[in-house]
């Protein structure tokens, strides 16, 4: 039975919610213009608008989980984001998979944002919640769903099935409802993918804070105030930005197979562009508090990150991208208003920008090569220079359709290898930050002129290169650009530390948000050159074939093919394909997948064998995500078992076949990172013509490459499956087939019945041969075995070494823990001011 | 001068750089008629062709060639304007490379027979149509 009541409900509320966030700003506008005796009623009726905007934006996301949570799968976003075999936090997942879920939580964040605003601020509340509630109304309409005449405003997530498709099922029967969903990607499908996307619609959120309060400063003509209470927030916004950032990377470091962290895909720039931009801002903002300089970079700096977000948004989800990105989204018909929305918040910050851009304080003094601002200046415009060098090539598909909108053919197409295009470049500017904020902390915390600066930074430089060269030496980096690095962010990491010891020893932890970033900066920059500059594969040219074409044979084989149980040297190792393998719910392992047969039911198969103290033959047991198979490869050296890797790959007919991710054996100093890129389909097998042969018991004889003995044949008084009728006589013949060092028993079955014949053959899978028992010939003591094959199990696998992988987390940890401390100190600072009434 | 200006000058020379590889790295879209005219004109540089798998009358996908190692294949791509093309790619067969609408090849042509893929990219069937297929075969 459809429920329409639910789906309703959704729309209703995002109804109310688009109404309600006009209200909120059209209240706040009168609140900020009242005089101070209508201002109460005004505030206090702009927060209970405001309020209303947040109970129903919460509705909203109830009803969209209401819809996945109880399989309502009469509804599309059900239908086609989810399944009933997904556990609960994945059906969390579901939720954002789609555009229209991902626009609710952001809506979602503000909304908390928003809540925290008003409670604690005073003199802001009314100019900041104007710019939020006017963001509000662009996003809900996103999902708004409203059709007037041609124009369709939104995409709701709350419409039918039966109205999305054509299916002509539903001319039918109107109230037909799926079985089951086509299910969530399973690529998604994965513990980060549950917490990466809040992370990052938070970091997009709060780009919102600084930018609104830049607004209301501009606004009140408050042309400097508006830093300090937007500071905090700057940070917080960069570091959740940064957060989401990483989470991402990380997110396809162990789920995508392209083998790495990150790969310069346009969905990664353009969220990473924002965040540098943001980054600067943020040292631009603690410039202008500390010296009063930079505001008016500041304020370019705070309007660009939040733009650059909304153009990231209009990248990413308008369908621009199209061929260029593998995950951006389909067009939603949402381009033109992702368009407008953008185009519009660009408007109000120019207006307001150029219209008090003369009354903005400069100051004239010359910025001297050895004061802070000086430096702190070249760091922003390094940061501001990286995200150009990543922008530009990234909107190359935008400048297409742009061009071909005004009917132009532009056939320009992004960098061939985007890795090697960006890298040349992020490369030397990685460098340049390392070396400023080594020599920029320095100029921070005391006064410098010449013999100074030469004092304060001799011992740290002689300990770098020391350290440095001792990295170099023991690691082997013999290429000139990695030894820059390797030189540039010891140089950091030391200098920093300097100052953090300092700092600790003099004052307070507060103060060393800074230096702890810039330790972690540096972690970053060396872990990102070791484990990309040298990550090797270690899977290349195994097969030992060569090719009938001589340009062929240069070309290095990344991967390695291996057959089932036949071991194949790696490098350092031996490994080994041992099958495919399942897991159970309550089994802490994998489980092979050759004992396990489906019931049918989702989830759900019976054991076929005994396994361990887990269960029981004939038991039924629960799966996890039956879909997904893990391959069992063993890792030898000098022949013995060191560990086992269980890649993941899943075959998903609804969206669009295999599906696989890595797995990786980590090791303190490296990661060994394995996924596999094809395998064999046993599912439909095109066996090859019958081969007979005619044995004796206890003969051997080879079926295949295989050595097979005959160990004879049994009377059989019952059979699986089979009910034995008075006078039918079933013969089990034991064949052992050796397949290295693996023994399988093979048991063909034989029924007579009244002269009849029946034959139960036996398959196996994983060797690739069915074996018939086709013809006893009692009279010679011979067995007659029909076998047909097809082709042993295999998987093409690809192996990568990458080491000092964790510097590169480590690092993020710290550079994290760094804004945290940041963000601590700023709000306090802003906490002050406000209690003691200044704003 | 100023150190301003230096500063200023600078950063305009770096956003020149930036502007100029930007554009000279960029690659372009091709027919594999325009690519082997590159090719014969000294040109190596890797460009965009996008096509579609060749395909016998009842739909099937033909000249798919997976060497004996599994390792790499090859396969004939017909690109916009109606050329056919051998095309090479050093990798495995990629899942739903058969069921792909359209192929986008990343590479150059190594003589005049063969081109080589260093990345293809495809664009499956989007899931609003196969749901229509799902929702009808039910």
């Amino acid at each position: 039975m459809i429920n329409t009541f639910i789906g309703n409900l959704g729309h209703l509320m995002t109804i109310v919610a688009f109404v309600s966030a006009l209200v909120t700003a059209f209240a706040y506008y009168q609140y900020f213009k009242a005089n101070e005796l209508e201002k109460k009623s005004w505030q206090r009726f702009s927060r209970i608008s405001f309020y209303i905007h947040a109970v129903s934006s919460t509705m909203i996301a109830f009803s969209l989980f209401e819809i996945i949570y109880n399989h309502r799968f009469e509804y599309f976003y059900a239908y086609s984001h989810s399944s009933k075999a997904l556990p609960v936090h994945y059906m969390i997942s579901s939720f954002w998979e789609g555009q229209e879920g991902a626009f609710i939580l952001w809506i979602f964040w503000n909304v908390v944002l928003g809540l925290i605003l008003i409670h604690t601020n005073k003199l802001w509340e009314a100019p900041v919640m104007i710019v939020f509630a006017l963001v509000q109304a662009f996003l809900v309409s996103m999902i708004l769903g409203v059709v007037v005449g041609d124009l369709k405003i939104g995409s709701s997530p709350f419409i039918l099935l039966r109205d999305a498709t054509q299916a002509p099922v539903f001319q039918i029967n109107p109230d037909f409802v799926p079985e089951d969903g086509t299910g969530l990607n399973p690529l998604l499908q994965n513990i980060w993918m549950v917490i990466h996307p809040p992370t990052l619609f938070l970091g997009y959120a709060s780009t919102l804070v600084p930018f609104a309060f830049l607004i209301g400063g501009l606004a009140m003509k408050r042309y400097s105030e508006w830093i300090r209470p937007a500071l905090p927030w700057a940070i917080f916004s960069a570091m959740i930005l940064g957060m989401g950032i990483l989470m991402g990377a990380y997110w396809a470091y162990v789920t995508l197979n392209f083998g790495g962290y990150w790969n310069w895909d346009p969905v990664e720039n353009a969220v990473y562009v924002p965040w540098l931009i943001l980054v600067a801002a943020v040292h631009t903002m603690i410039t202008f508090k500390k010296s009063s300089t930079a505001l008016k970079t500041s304020m370019v700096l705070v309007i660009l990150s939040f733009i650059l977000v909304l153009y990231a948004t209009f990248l990413v989800r308008s369908g621009v991208l199209g061929d260029a990105s593998v995950h951006s989204f389909t067009d939603l018909g949402l381009s033109g208003q992702l368009l407008i929305y953008m185009l519009f918040f660009t408007a109000v910050a120019l207006f307001f920008t150029i219209r008090s851009w003369k009354y903005i304080p400069t100051s004239e003094r010359e910025a001297s090569v050895y004061s802070r601002e000086f430096w702190i200046f070249i760091g922003a415009t390094t940061l501001g220079l990286m995200g150009f060098q990543v922008i530009l090539p990234t909107s190359i598909p935008a400048w297409n359709a742009l061009v071909e909108s005004f009917g132009g053919i532009s056939n320009l197409a992004p960098p061939a290898d985007q890795v090697e295009f960006y890298t040349k470049f992020q490369l030397w500017f990685g460098i340049a930050l390392a070396l400023l904020t080594a020599v920029g902390q320095f100029f921070w915390w005391q006064k410098m002129d010449k013999k100074a600066l030469k004092d304060a930074l001799l011992t740290p430089y002689i300990i770098s290169v020391v350290i440095a060269a001792l990295v170099i030496v023991l690691t082997k980096v013999y290429d000139w650009r990695y030894m820059i690095i390797v030189i540039a962010g010891t140089f950091t990491i030391v200098a920093n530390s300097v100052i953090l010891s300092r700092l600790l020893k003099r004052s307070t932890f507060k103060l060393a948000g800074g230096s702890l970033a810039h330790i972690g900066l540096g972690m970053i920059l060396i872990g990102i050159m070791f484990s990309s500059g040298y990550s090797e594969t270690i899977s290349i040219n195994m097969s030992g074939l060569t090719y009938s074409n001589s340009w062929e044979d240069e070309l290095n084989k990344e991967h390695v093919l291996l057959w089932i149980n036949k071991p194949t040297q790696m490098k350092d190792y031996t490994v080994i394909y041992r099958g495919r393998q399942k897991k159970v719910v309550g089994v802490p392992e994998y489980v092979p997948a050759k004992i396990l047969e489906s019931t049918g039911n989702v989830n759900e198969a019976i054991a076929l064998e005994d396994f361990k103290d887990y269960f029981k033959k004939g038991e039924v047991v629960e799966l996890v995500l039956e879909e997904n198979d893990y391959f069992k490869i063993d890792y030898f050296q000098n022949e013995v078992l060191k560990f086992s890797l269980a890649p993941m790959s899943q075959f998903n007919e609804g969206m669009g076949g295999l599906i696989s991710s890595p797995d990786s054996k980590i090791y303190l100093n490296r990661d060994l990172y394995t996924y596999v890129a094809a395998m064999n389909d046993y599912s439909d097998p095109e066996w090859k013509e019958d081969e007979f042969y005619e044995v004796t018991p206890d003969e051997q004889f080879h079926i295949a490459d295989f050595v097979t003995y005959f160990d004879g044949a049994e009377v059989l008084n019952q059979v699986e499956d089979y009910v034995l009728q008075e006078g039918d006589v079933a013969v089990r013949a034991n064949l052992r087939i050796l397949d290295y060092d693996v023994e399988k028993v093979l048991q063909p079955t034989f029924i007579i019945r009244n002269n009849q014949v029946g034959k139960i053959p036996v398959v196996d899978n994983e060797l690739g041969i069915r074996v018939t028992l086709d013809n006893i010939l009692p009279e010679q003591n011979k067995f007659v075995f029909k076998v047909n094959r097809y082709q042993k199990d295999y998987v093409v696998m690809k192996a990568i070494v990458k080491p000092y992988i964790n510097i590169l987390w480590l690092g993020s940890i710290i550079t994290l823990i760094g804004f945290t401390v940041a963000i601590y100190r700023r709000f306090d600072e802003f906490k002050k001011m406000r209690d003691k009434g200044m704003e | 001068m100023k150190k301003g200006h230096l500063v200023g000058i600078g950063i305009i020379a770096i956003a020149i750089i930036i502007i100029m590889t930007s554009i000279g790295d960029a690659s372009s879209y091709e027919t594999f008629e325009t690519a082997l005219v590159m090719k014969q004109s000294g040109n190596d540089k890797a460009i965009h062709v996008v096509g579609q798998l060749k395909k016998n009358e009842s739909g099937e996908v033909i000249g798919l060639n997976v060497r004996e190692d599994k390792t790499s294949f090859t396969f004939l791509l017909v690109d916009n304007e109606g050329t056919e093309q051998e095309v090479f790619y050093n990798e495995p067969v990629p899942a739903d490379f058969i069921r792909s609408e359209s192929v986008v090849v990343i590479g150059s042509y190594k003589n005049e027979d063969i081109f080589i893929a260093d990345k293809i990219l495809m664009k499956c069937p989007s899931k609003y149509q196969e749901t229509e297929v799902q929702a009808a075969g039910m």
